[in-house]
């Protein structure tokens, strides 16, 4: 008995399936990205092109190294723990020029900028220092009486 | 081939700078980082949180958010004693803008600063048909955004709610714990914002992080742990009635 009489159909067959399959492996070969699979199931090279996406906020190192005046005065008092960019907003710009003086810094206006944390609220944890500003200095600036990188209010000409 | 001495003498320097440059290659993002040897994470310190909004604020312009999305939002807890286990939730504008006084109310008040929990069994990347976002080597989930195809999977699949489809580029977008930064060795924009010291991103593969004494001496949980989702953004404090 011959196995493969009348078996043309089926070579046939299984030729198309493997000329498909070497299709396949060429259409991958060219689609799937290189670095695909070089960590897991996602294109490796991902992660690099997320990594150098642009930095906005200079960190507050980048501060301490030119504005150590500023540094000085700020560690003595209760501000010590709040970064620059908290308050001055991001500033990487200003850091990483080659002149920084050429990108002018604005600088916030307290009124704003300290009522939106010390402005009184049941909501506020009970230690953190809160006044009713309105209550507290009749509409008078902050910075009359507490300068902000030291807000004590025996800090003489401090900054 | 053949060279003269002057020829040769011109080609040389600028053989030189050509190889110069061959060597330099493009530059890469972040040099001296090893993936392997972090494990981020972030510890958010519940009875510190004054509800500002800076964070927000900070997320938007470091990562261009666009309006009405975000990456980090906070939310106003009230928990009245009648009714624990039903909380009124505010976030108004995700707390960009800060939040409403609160008069001097019965219950209790507090913030919850949330973000994407970074989970080590995120359901998010398990959902993706295509392989567009995944953990990285060092714990922190990402989308690719070129290769995302916006199906908006991973935004049902979140528990946290923490991803959304971008308006502009309808893809998945949510936050990368600052990847572009702390591959730098900066903090993220958050933490770098937070007035109080509220928010700390911690890397749980380095002994010498602080996260580890704190968690020893501080009752320390994590959103929604019945769902085995290995998140990593740790809290402090946290009410039981949080969601």
């Amino acid at each position: 008995m011959n196995l493969f009489k009348d078996a043309g159909h089926l070579f046939r067959f299984a030729g198309l399936f493997v000329l498909a399959f070497l299709a396949f492996l060429v259409v991958r070969h060219y689609v799937v990205p290189k670095s695909f699979g070089q960590y897991g199931h996602y294109r490796g090279a991902a992660i690099g092109e997320i990594a150098a996406h642009p930095v906005h906020f200079a960190g507050h190192e980048a501060c301490e190294a030119c504005h150590v005046d500023v540094v000085d005065v700020k560690k003595t008092g209760k501000h010590a723990h709040v970064n620059c960019e908290a308050c001055h907003g991001a500033q990487a710009q200003h850091a990483s020029a080659d002149d920084p003086s050429t990108v002018k810094v604005v600088l916030p206006d307290t009124a704003v900028l300290c009522a939106r944390c010390h402005t009184a609220s049941a909501a506020k944890p009970k230690g953190f220092p809160q006044v009713v500003p309105d209550d507290h200095s009749q509409g008078l600036p902050c910075e009359t009486c507490h300068k902000p990188h030291n807000p004590g209010m025996d800090t003489g000409g401090a900054k | 081939m053949k060279i003269s001495r002057r020829q040769m003498l011109i080609l040389l320097p600028a053989a030189a700078v050509a190889w110069e440059s061959v060597l330099a290659g493009t530059p890469e993002a972040s040099p001296n980082y090893a993936m392997t040897d972090h494990w981020w994470s972030m510890l958010i310190d519940i009875p510190k949180c004054i509800g500002c909004g800076n964070c927000v604020r900070a997320c938007q312009t470091e990562n261009d958010v666009p309006d009405g999305n975000f990456r980090t939002w906070v939310e106003r807890y009230h928990v009245s004693d009648e009714n624990m286990t039903n909380p009124q939730v505010i976030s108004p504008d995700g707390g960009k803008e800060g939040f409403p006084v609160a008069k001097e109310d019965e219950g209790k008040y507090f913030f919850v600063p949330k973000l994407c929990n970074h989970c080590a069994d995120s359901p998010c990347t398990q959902v993706c048909p295509v392989g567009a976002t995944f953990i990285s080597p060092d714990g922190v989930v990402l989308v690719d955004q070129t290769y995302c195809l916006g199906c908006a999977y991973c935004v049902q699949a979140c528990p946290y709610g923490c991803r959304y489809i971008h308006p502009v580029k309808k893809v998945a977008d949510k936050c990368t714990l600052c990847y572009h930064r702390i591959t730098k060795g900066l903090t993220t924009a958050c933490c770098e914002a937070c007035p109080t010291g509220a928010r700390q991103l911690a890397d749980l593969k380095n002994p010498k992080d602080p996260i580890h004494e704190f968690m020893k001496t501080h009752a320390v949980q994590v959103l929604k742990p019945q769902m085995a989702t290995g998140a990593k953004v740790f809290y402090n404090d946290l009410d039981g009635s949080v969601r």
